[in-house]
């Protein structure tokens, strides 16, 4: 065996990987809960792809058979239902669980110096995934899903000069149809899962280079003993392989209770609408995008006044603005603390209005604007006022968190 | 461009109207047991004999179903194949598409996913509201589905069912020359329905009759519900066992970090 890992070793760095990412990969030993959700989007990764790759074996990308094949995959392929509740149901977790890393970072500070490229990296593999799980929703060729993409589509028509021809340039018809399909297809199946899957591995790589941050918003490299090894690391694995083995079955449990009892989630996960094959005849009487996207649908519907551009023009623009604001964050932010435990009233105050922000977009992206679903006025004046809010927290933060009163970051990491 | 959006939502709006229409009705409770066999049989059987002429259940075959409600093939293939000889074939409507649109105006839809679309509780509802309405072409109307193409097929068992309304007064004040003038709008509000003549069931039997197919027709809409949540408590378990294995390993690996 020894003999073999040396001949292996002669040809190939595999001692030396395993020891500089695993066994030898020092991590801050004060992880918490919030530190799970790493690890959870690498295992969502890899259960879509393979789930999606026996999807692929038995789907159609064609407008006469995709409805069915989806149905048949559902009815008469083995294991097919759970097959296709688990993709389904894992692109709705594989948004919660990023969407909790991100936050994760936003709380202590992970995206500041020196790990603003990691920061970065993982800003790209989000609007990656944003772009995958689109595509993907159009492909069972339900109702919601045609209505959704032509919806969507139509938005790069607001652009001046250019927007008619790009959007019919993206659908490759007037409509979107079985050209639309056929290409939705090669980009959810092949180029995107790649260039995801490329892009992960280029975020571990940055991560390893800088090490992980903690709760405590300190590096522990700063502070290492006789060997080099840092007082308060430990080595990756075994000690966070186990740990996450705990975290990776409570994940499955929760996503399991879904997959099993209520995949559809109450229209949240699978959407009733989209139980009817695409129809061009019939639009259904409120086209909503999965969850996931809500809170982003209500920025780009909550302008209502033209200004020299049309207002759907400036929705279109807030709606990139708000998750491209997200790439500024390592600068936006000026406080001399990284995390949340030592900084004051202001910025955690901010925080939470930003949690309430995105929350209450989310649940008026699946609403009629004009509908009074919260109080007193109509949706849309709701969203307007979030909205602020949203883009109040990134522009007013190089302010706030400048004047936020901080307290001392002790020297060691804390329980 | 714009304009052949334009023409196309155009072109929906019928279809909107109507795929929306009696939105606000209130649907009834309906009891859904799919391990109630008999049912689902008694479900199957209201099915073929009333419903498969015109609609499909496409992507259901006839053996899945044998299998799945308990029925021996030679049960199937006596008493619920008309359609079809073959018990491997897909349950497809005996009438074609372009009949059906020939003759209602509309392709009958199929019916394979309508518990899922819809919903059990409309499904229920639906069948159980139609009544006699002298102005539509088949002579049948339905208070969940507004000026519905399909005719009551299954009257001659429930009955000949009639819309009862009763007068709701509403009172408005508007001010007209600087005096104050009371106006009083009287509006037909639909009531309840009345039977006006019997069916061979009663209204009992009807309802419990409907129950069973809405009980069909969530099955319809996922074979996998009859084994999906039997499973998923034996991954549950599995998984409990794991986390104490799981965690106690977390334990006795981090023992030594302080």
């Amino acid at each position: 065996m020894e003999k073999l890992l040396a001949w292996i070793d002669d040809r190939f760095p595999l001692t030396k990987v395993w020891e500089e990412h695993l066994s030898k990969y020092y991590t801050p030993k004060n992880f918490n809960f919030w530190y799970y959700f790493g690890s959870l989007a690498l295992l969502v990764l890899v259960m879509q792809i393979v789930t999606g790759i026996f999807l692929t074996m038995h789907y159609k990308p064609d407008t006469e058979s995709a409805f069915a094949s989806v149905e048949f995959i559902m009815r008469d392929v083995s294991w097919g239902w759970l097959i296709r509740y688990m993709h389904s149901t894992g692109a709705s977790f594989f948004f919660i669980v990023v969407y909790l890393h991100m936050f994760r970072a936003m709380m202590y500070g992970s995206h500041r110096k020196p790990r603003e490229l990691l920061w970065i990296i993982g800003v790209i593999i989000f609007v990656a995934l944003m772009a995958e799980s689109f595509m993907g929703y159009l492909l069972p060729w339900g109702n919601m899903s045609y209505w959704g993409a032509q919806v969507i589509i139509s938005l790069f028509e607001a652009i001046p000069y250019i927007g008619p021809g790009l959007s019919e340039w993206i659908r490759g018809d007037f409509v979107v149809a079985d050209a639309t399909l056929n290409r939705f297809f090669a980009f959810h199946v092949i180029a995107i899962p790649l260039v995801l899957v490329i892009l992960v591995f280029v975020h571990i790589v940055a991560l390893h280079k800088v090490g992980s941050s903690n709760p405590d918003g300190i590096e522990i490299k700063k502070k290492k003993d006789a060997n080099g090894i840092p007082l308060d690391g430990i080595p990756f694995h075994p000690y966070y392989t186990v740990k996450d083995i705990v975290g990776v079955v409570v994940f499955l449990m929760v996503f399991s209770a879904v997959v099993f009892f209520a995949p559809e989630l109450g229209g949240w996960f699978l959407e009733h609408d989209n139980f009817v094959p695409a129809n061009i005849l019939q639009t259904p009487p409120e086209i909503v995008p999965l969850w996931y996207f809500t809170p982003y649908y209500s920025i780009l519907r909550a302008n209502t006044v033209s200004f020299i551009l049309d207002a759907k023009v400036w929705g279109v623009i807030f709606m990139a603005l708000s998750i491209m604001v997200f790439f500024f964050l390592p600068w936006l932010d000026r406080s001399p603390v990284k995390s949340i435990r030592y900084r004051g009233w202001i910025f955690k105050t901010a925080l939470a209005f930003f949690v309430v922000a995105f929350v209450i977009l989310g649940y008026l992206g699946t609403k009629s604007p004009q509908a009074i679903d919260l109080m007193l006025f109509p949706n849309v004046y709701w969203a307007q006022i979030f909205t602020i809010v949203y883009f109040a927290f990134f522009a007013l933060m190089p302010w706030y968190t400048k004047i936020d009163k901080t307290k001392p970051v002790p020297e060691r990491v804390t329980k | 461009m714009k304009k052949a959006i334009l023409i196309l939502l155009c072109a929906a709006l019928p279809g909107l109207s109507l795929a929306s229409g009696g939105e606000h009705v209130k649907l009834d409770a309906v009891k859904i047991d799919l391990s109630d066999k008999a049912s689902l049989q008694r479900g199957a059987r209201t099915f073929v004999n009333y419903c498969l002429s015109c609609h499909s259940i496409s992507y259901m075959r006839y053996n899945r179903m044998g299998e799945d409600l308990g029925l021996s093939e030679e049960l199937v293939k006596a008493n619920l194949m008309f359609a079809s000889d073959k018990t491997g074939e897909l349950m497809k409507a005996a009438m074609t598409r372009e009949d059906g649109k020939k003759w209602f105006g509309t392709a009958p839809p199929d019916l394979s996913l309508v518990a899922r679309s819809r919903g059990p509780e409309w499904f229920y509802t639906y069948m159980r509201s139609f009544y006699r309405d002298d102005k539509s072409s088949t002579g049948w109307n339905n208070s969940v589905f507004p000026s519905v193409a399909m005719p009551h097929v299954l009257h001659d068992v429930q009955g000949l069912q009639r819309a009862v309304y009763r007068t709701e007064k509403h009172e408005s004040e508007s001010v007209k020359d600087g005096k104050k003038v009371k106006k009083v709008t009287e509006e037909q509000v639909f009531d309840r329905f009345e039977i006006e003549k019997p069916g061979s069931m009663t209204p009992q039997q009807y309802d419990e009759s409907m129950r069973d197919l809405a009980n069909f027709m969530v099955y319809v809409g996922e074979p996998a519900k009859l084994v999906r949540y039997r499973l998923g408590i034996s991954v549950l378990i599995f998984l409990a066992i794991f986390f104490v294995v799981a965690y106690l390993l977390k334990k006795e690996y981090w023992k030594d970090v302080h």
